[in-house]
C-alpha cells in the first residue's frame, strides 16, 4: 500500500510543483498590489471561459505540443535542445518562402507540401548542432542557443529584403510578407480560430509515443540516453542517434513554426526578436515536456495547461494591471521545481528498490514491483 | 568605404569600445569559471545578468546614487546565485534545464519589475569615465585604455585576481579538486557543497555585476531582454577560455572586438545588411566553440550532481 502511495506522490510532483509556482505568483500579486483570488480568476477565465477562449488555448497549445514532442525525443536520447525557437523560425521562413513562390496551386497539395518543408527545415537547423556535438564534442546548449540568435538575424534580413511584401518595398518598409493565399490556410476544426495543426499535433504526439517505445530506432535513442556508454558496448552507434535525435526534435519544432504560419498568422512580420514571432513557444514547449514528464502523451494536457496560462495572462493583465511577463516568470520557476523535485522521485525508487530488497531476503514471495516502466528513464543529460 | 575604418579617430574610437563592451562578458564570464571549475553548469546567468540590471538601473533611476545601485545588483545575484546553489547542490537538480529555468525566471521577472514600475524609456546618468592620472593622458594608448568608467577597470582587474585565486589558494586547488573530483575530495575532508555554495553564489554576484555594468555604465539604459543572449555567450566563452581566467580575457576581447567592428562598421555606412553583420558575434561563437572543444578538456565533474552516499 506504501509503494503504491509513493507512486501516487511521484506522478503528481509536477502538479505540486506547479502548485508551489503559483502559490509564488499569487504572493508576487499580493506584493504587486493586485487581489491574487481574482487574478487567478481572470486567468482561469481568460483560457476556459468561453468557446473561443478554449480554443484560443488550444491553438496557443499547439507550438507548444509540437516543440514538447521533439523535446521529448532530444532529452530521451540525453541531449539538450534548447534550439526550438530558432528552429521554429527556420521552419515557419522556408514554408512561408515555399507558399509566397507558388501562390496558384491547389491547398490540398500545397498544405501537406509547406508543412513537410518546415519539418524538414527545422530539421537541418536542429542537425546542425547534432552534428556539431556529435562528430566535434561541441556543447548542444550552447550551440542551440548561437542558432537562435542566428535564425532571428536571418529573418529579420529576409523579411527586410527578399521576401518583404513589394506593396512594403517603398512604403513604410515594414519587414513583412505579404499575406499567403487564402487557399493555403489550414482548415478551421469549429467556428472559432482553432485550426486542423491542432489535430495534426496531437496525432503527432502518439506517433511519436509508438516512435519511441515500439520501433527499434526509438528504443536505441532512448537507449542512448539512458547510458551512452553501454549502448556503444552494445553496438549502437552513439553519434548517429545523437544527430538524428537533434534533428527530429527541431523538425518537430521547425513544424510548430510552419503551422503557426499556415494555421494562424496566415504572413510573416518581425519586430526584431525571436519572441515576436514564436511567442516563446521554443522555451515553452520545453516547460511543457517537462511538465509532461519528458512522455509525449502526457505533454498533450501539459501544453494545453501551458497554453491556458499563456492565453488568461492576458486577462489578467486586463484585470489585474499586473504584466503578463508575470507567466514568464512563473514558467521559469515550475522549471526549476519540477526539475528540483525529482530529488524525491529518486528518494521514493530507493526505498522501494530496498524494500524489495528486505521482503526478498525474508524469503517471502516477491512482490509484483509496481515499478512504473518509465520511472528509471528519467534520467536526462 | 573600408579605408576609412582605418583612419586614426576611427580605429581608436573601435578599440576603445572594444574594451568597454568587453566588460559584461569579462565579469559574466569569471564569475561563471568558478562555478564550473568546481563542477557546476550554470545556465542561468543571463537571467541573473537581467535581474542585476534591472535592480541597479531601478535604484539609480530613483536616488541617482550609482554606488547604490551596484550594491543591490551584487545583492540580487548573491540571492539568486545562492538560488541556483541550492537547486544543484542541494537539490541535485538537473543543472542544464533548471538553469534555463533560472533563466526564464530572470527574464519574466526583470520584464515585469520594469513595467510596473518604470515602463517608460528613461535613461540614468551612469558611471562616467574616469581618466587615469598621467596615463590617460599618453596619446592613442591612453584614449583607449585610461578613459573608461570604473566598472570597465574592475572587470580586467578580476582576470588575475581570478588566476591567483583559482592557481595560487587553498581555496582554490580545493574548488578544482571537487571540480575534477568530488569523490576523491570529499575523502579528504573537502566539503563539496560548501566549496560549491560559496563558487555559485560568487557566480551570481559576478553576473549581477555584468547587468549593472551594462544598465548604469555602459548603456544607461533598461528595457526588456536588455542583454540578448549575452549571458549565454558569457558561458560560451568559459568553455573557450578552457575554465582559465587569461583565456576567458583574450575570448571576451576577440567578441566585443568584433562586436565592436560590426557597430563602426555601420556607423561610417559600410554596405553590410546590418542584420547579416548583427549575426557574427553568434556564428564566430559556435567556430570557437568547435576549436575550444578540440583544445580542451572539460572539468570532470562539470554538471554533475554529487551525491554522498551515506
Amino acid at each position: 500500500m506504501r509503494v503504491r502511495w509513493s507512486a501516487l506522490f511521484d506522478a503528481l510532483l509536477p502538479l505540486i510543483a506547479t502548485l508551489a509556482a503559483l502559490l509564488i505568483g499569487a504572493i508576487m500579486l499580493l506584493i504587486l498590489g493586485a487581489n491574487p483570488i481574482s487574478g487567478y480568476a481572470a486567468l482561469f477565465e481568460g483560457a476556459f471561459g468561453s468557446m473561443n477562449a478554449l480554443a484560443d488555448t488550444a491553438v496557443k497549445a499547439t507550438p507548444l505540443l509540437l516543440v514538447g514532442i521533439g523535446i521529448c525525443i532530444a532529452f530521451r536520447s540525453g541531449v539538450i535542445n534548447i534550439g526550438g525557437e530558432g528552429q521554429m523560425i527556420l521552419g515557419a521562413l522556408a514554408a512561408t518562402g515555399l507558399g509566397l513562390a507558388f501562390p496558384d496551386l491547389p491547398g490540398i497539395i500545397m498544405i501537406p507540401l509547406v508543412l513537410v518543408v518546415g519539418f524538414v527545415a527545422g530539421g537541418v537547423w536542429g542537425g546542425i548542432p547534432g552534428y556539431l556535438k556529435a562528430r566535434f564534442n561541441v556543447n548542444e546548449i550552447l550551440s542551440t542557443i548561437m542558432m537562435n540568435a542566428i535564425a532571428v538575424q536571418g529573418m529579420n534580413f529576409l523579411l527586410r529584403d527578399l521576401m518583404i511584401d513589394k506593396l512594403q518595398k517603398g512604403a513604410a518598409r515594414i519587414p513583412q510578407t505579404a499575406r499567403l493565399s487564402t487557399a493555403y490556410d489550414l482548415p478551421r476544426l469549429v467556428p472559432t480560430r482553432l485550426h486542423l495543426g491542432a489535430l495534426i499535433a496531437v496525432i503527432l504526439a502518439i506517433g511519436v509515443y509508438f516512435f519511441l517505445w515500439r520501433t527499434t530506432i526509438g528504443y536505441r535513442i532512448r537507449a542512448v540516453g539512458l547510458n551512452s556508454h553501454a549502448s556503444r558496448y552494445a553496438g549502437i552507434k552513439v553519434p548517429r542517434y545523437i544527430i538524428l535525435s537533434l534533428a527530429l526534435s527541431g523538425a518537430f519544432a521547425g513544424l510548430a513554426g510552419a503551422v503557426q504560419v499556415y494555421g494562424v498568422n496566415h504572413f510573416m512580420i518581425t519586430d526584431g526578436t525571436a519572441a515576436g514571432f514564436t511567442g516563446s513557444a521554443g522555451f515553452n514547449g520545453i516547460v511543457a515536456a517537462l511538465f509532461g514528464q519528458l512522455h509525449p502523451i502526457g505533454t498533450i494536457p501539459a501544453s494545453f495547461l501551458f497554453g491556458a496560462l499563456l492565453v488568461g495572462a492576458n486577462k489578467l493583465q486586463r484585470v489585474t494591471q499586473v504584466p503578463a511577463a508575470l507567466i514568464t516568470a512563473l514558467n521559469g520557476l515550475v522549471v526549476v521545481f519540477v526539475v528540483s523535485s525529482e530529488i524525491w522521485r529518486r528518494k521514493n525508487a530507493r526505498r522501494r528498490a530496498i524494500q524489495a530488497l528486505e521482503a526478498n531476503k525474508a524469503g517471502e514471495p516477491q512482490p509484483a514491483i509496481p515499478v512504473n516502466p518509465q520511472e528509471e528513464e528519467h534520467h536526462v543529460g | 568605404m573600408w579605408a576609412d575604418l582605418f583612419t586614426g579617430s576611427v580605429l581608436v574610437g573601435l578599440l576603445s569600445s572594444g574594451i568597454r563592451l568587453a566588460t559584461p562578458y569579462l565579469y559574466a564570464a569569471i564569475g561563471e569559471t568558478f562555478g564550473q571549475r568546481s563542477g557546476v553548469l550554470n545556465l542561468g546567468v543571463d537571467g541573473i545578468m537581467l535581474m542585476g540590471a534591472f535592480s541597479g538601473f531601478y535604484v539609480v533611476f530613483l536616488t541617482g546614487n550609482l554606488w547604490l545601485g551596484l550594491l543591490l545588483a551584487i545583492i540580487v545575484g548573491a540571492i539568486m546565485g545562492l538560488a541556483m546553489a541550492f537547486i544543484s547542490v542541494t537539490l541535485n537538480a538537473e543543472q542544464g534545464i533548471s538553469g534555463i529555468g533560472v533563466y526564464l525566471f530572470g527574464l519574466g521577472m526583470s520584464d515585469l519589475l520594469f513595467q510596473k514600475l518604470v515602463n517608460n524609456v528613461e535613461t540614468v546618468r551612469g558611471f562616467q569615465p574616469l581618466h587615469i592620472p598621467l596615463l590617460s593622458d599618453i596619446p592613442v594608448i591612453g584614449e583607449i585604455f585610461f578613459q573608461q568608467n570604473i566598472l570597465v577597470y574592475g572587470a580586467y582587474l578580476m582576470v588575475p585576481i581570478a588566476w591567483f585565486v583559482i592557481n595560487k589558494t587553498t581555496f582554490g586547488l580545493k574548488m578544482r579538486a571537487v571540480g575534477e573530483n568530488p569523490e576523491a575530495a570529499d575523502t579528504l575532508g573537502v566539503s563539496v557543497a560548501k566549496v560549491r555554495y560559496l563558487t555559485v553564489t560568487f557566480g551570481g554576484i559576478m553576473s549581477g555585476i555584468a547587468g549593472a555594468s551594462l544598465s548604469i555604465a555602459l548603456l544607461n539604459v533598461f528595457q526588456q531582454n536588455l542583454t540578448n543572449g549575452l549571458g549565454f555567450i558569457a558561458i560560451a566563452l568559459v568553455y573557450f577560455g578552457g575554465w582559465r581566467p587569461g583565456w576567458v580575457l583574450i575570448g571576451s576581447l576577440l567578441f566585443s572586438m568584433v562586436n565592436s567592428l560590426q557597430v563602426w562598421v555601420q556607423v561610417i555606412g559600410i554596405e553590410i545588411p546590418s542584420d547579416i553583420a548583427v549575426m557574427m558575434p553568434y556564428l564566430l561563437t559556435i567556430v570557437v566553440l568547435v576549436i575550444s572543444a578540440q583544445r580542451v578538456r572539460q572539468p570532470k565533474a562539470l554538471s554533475k550532481a554529487y551525491e554522498r552516499m551515506d
